[in-house]
């Protein structure tokens, strides 16, 4: 896809995007979630796909924002506007200097020591959270009521999250091409050269991670108030569900790619609203079927395999002997 | 916290009461973390699906008890199911990921122990299971400190289970034909070797060894669906911490951890004994890998 083609596609996405609340008033819910899951896809990808580094964990920054934010709303007494605003920019604020101090402990590690220690800290952190009384502990915490009509919330939190899905989309397509995404692609095709050569791997990879702390941080505080309750376990640090989905939303739509993501997203959360109601009971065992599924059968994702397939599409010259 | 502590001062018998419960614990993680040393050494496959092995041979085996059948005998039955269950699972799922990346194999196993989570949900239910054994209970010191019997058949059980595995690994065709695995697949090809098979034969020891534990853990302790992670990341720990290989490191490391969690747990309260673990794992990981950075420093 050239350039012109991204941008047409863009401007196709966003009014599509625009007009979809009012188009489709009974789907307002799962459209917000729609920008959720392209929000995690593309953060997860960031460390996941671009550096090399996969992660389990990128759950605990989500749920820290949500729970950031929510402690604000309570303590800080503010209106509801500005005090959801102000809670998510703290929620994003905290995230991100939990991601450069727990980056600087376990960042260190090599590959799949690193994806271990991450699933570890999600979990650690859904049973401290649920163990927590200043939070509410296991019971979980309530957001403020949202101010107006019950169906309005849904219009503005997805059109936030649209707006928030669409800035870091557009900051990510921006820092893949700067000296920035090209050290994080070096350190994924290898990280021992990509020292070698001078390159402070250990700088670049706590930045990433910090960079997708900083987006999921915000998108955790205003989803605590677009889902009303703030369950430690199901919703905030919900390592089985979202932990996993962001993962294989990814590599669905084609890992270490800018659209792989999105497009992953979109066919992933589709699917799902569909399937998952139809599934009741049986979702995880399904969950666990297409995870498998994937990693075994579709490692390389839609984009990735439509690269093989149609390679000069792609800009890349195709040698004929 | 500090009240907890103060408790020990005041009541020193605490002390051995916790320690014992803790070691008798630890040997049981022992067994599932040799097993994942085994698939990770031989096959170089992280296999997060552990905890949910061990879950499904204590499922079974409180089957078993409902069919009115003594629990001790869940031990080989669970065993023997896990073998047939295991082999399954390494053709239909884990052969394919065996020779890729690592992270794909991890993600693989995980994707598995969700599976099977659901799945026991659905056939068992969501709710905590003890198999009765119908065993009794030795007081010491006065009558203030309690050990329940069932742990420590429980805890020799699992022992004994360590000692056949190392005979069987040392002396038996097999056992040598997947040590020579562990130590060069190639080479083991080239002399004869069949590494499908062997690999085989690994994964569904591995899940025999968890099903064994499994057994010994629902009539010690108790079962639940959804509480195979931390057996995973508990022998996880103590593969990391013991080495690939060790057996004697193994169980030292697994008595060790049993007891230090069973500490923490009487210390910050119950509900932190999971975030305990995971922590831990943490910290592990982090002290680990500090060492290892250490070293290549006097290396450079």
């Amino acid at each position: 896809m050239n350039g012109r083609g991204q941008i047409i596609l863009g401007i196709v996405i966003v009014a599509a995007a625009l007009a979809a609340p009012l188009v489709f008033p009974a789907f307002r819910a799962q459209i917000a979630m729609l920008w959720i899951m392209v929000l995690f896809a593309l953060t997860w990808d960031i460390l996941g796909g671009q550096t090399g580094y996969n992660t389990f964990g990128n759950i605990i920054f989500f749920g820290t924002g949500m729970y950031a934010a929510a402690v604000f709303q309570r303590d800080g007494g503010f209106d509801y506007f500005p005090g959801l605003f102000i809670g998510m920019g703290l929620g994003a604020v905290i995230s991100v200097v939990l991601a450069a101090v727990l980056g600087s402990m376990i960042l260190r590690m090599r590959g799949h020591y690193f994806a271990i220690a991450t699933l570890g800290l999600g979990i650690a952190a859904g049973e401290i959270a649920s163990g927590w009384n200043f939070i509410g502990a296991g019971s979980g915490m309530s957001p403020p009521l949202f101010p107006g009509a019950p169906g309005v919330s849904y219009i503005f939190f997805g059109y936030l999250f649209f707006g928030l899905a669409l800035i870091t989309f557009l900051i990510l397509a921006w820092v893949y091409r700067t000296r920035f995404g090209l050290a994080l692609n070096a350190i994924r095709d290898n990280e021992d050269k990509a020292e070698a050569m001078g390159l402070k791997t250990d700088t670049y990879k706590i930045a990433a991670w910090m960079l997708a702390a900083l987006f999921l941080g915000l998108c955790g505080g205003a989803a605590g108030n677009m889902l009303g309750f703030i369950d430690p376990r199901d919703t905030a640090f919900a390592g089985a569900t979202f932990g996993v989905w962001m993962v294989l939303m990814a590599i669905l739509g084609g890992k270490g790619t800018l659209w792989g993501p999105v497009l992953g997203a979109f066919v992933f959360h589709v699917t799902q609203e569909i399937l998952w109601t139809h599934l009741l009971g049986w979702q995880r065992v399904a969950l666990g079927l297409i995870i498998v599924g994937i990693v075994v059968f579709f490692p390389q994702g839609i984009l990735g395999w439509a690269r093989t397939r149609w390679p000069e599409r792609f800009g890349h010259r195709v040698e004929t002997p | 916290m500090l009240d907890n502590l103060q408790l020990f001062v005041d009541a020193p018998f605490l002390l051995i009461q916790v320690l014992l419960d803790g070691i008798l614990f630890g040997a049981i993680f022992a067994i599932a973390a040799y097993g994942m040393a085994l698939v990770w050494g031989v096959m170089n496959v992280i296999n997060i699906v552990q905890g949910e092995f061990v879950m499904l041979g204590g499922f079974i085996t409180f089957q078993l008890t409902l069919w009115g059948i003594h629990p001790l005998f869940g031990i080989p039955v669970a065993a023997a199911v896990l073998f047939v269950i295991g082999i399954g699972l390494y053709y239909g799922v884990i052969r394919r990921v065996v020779d890729k990346d690592m992270f794909i194999s991890l993600l693989a196993t995980f994707g598995l122990s969700i599976l099977l989570q659901q799945l026991m949900n659905q056939i068992w239910g969501g709710d905590v299971r003890t198999a009765q054994s119908g065993l009794g209970t030795w007081f010491l010191f006065d009558y203030t400190v309690t050990i329940g019997q069932i742990k420590v058949v429980a805890c020799a059980g699992a022992l004994i289970l360590g000692l056949i595995l190392i005979l069987f690994l040392k002396k038996s065709r097999l056992g040598q034909a997947i040590r020579a695995t562990a130590q060069n697949p190639r080479a083991a090809r080239v002399l004869g070797i069949n590494t499908d098979k062997v690999f085989a034969a690994t994964y569904g020891i591995n899940a025999a060894l968890c099903g064994a534990a499994g057994a010994l853990v629902v009539m010690a302790y108790s079962v639940h669906p959804y509480i195979g992670l931390p057996y995973t990341v508990r022998s996880f720990m103590i593969v990391i911490v013991a080495g690939l290989g060790n057996l004697p490191g193994v169980i030292l490391a697994g008595l060790g951890l049993g007891a230090a969690e069973n500490f923490a747990a009487f210390i910050l309260g119950a509900q932190f004994q999971v975030a305990f673990v995971f922590c831990l794992l943490v910290v592990i990981l982090v002290v680990r890998n500090t060492l290892l950075r250490h070293k290549r420093k006097y290396l450079k």
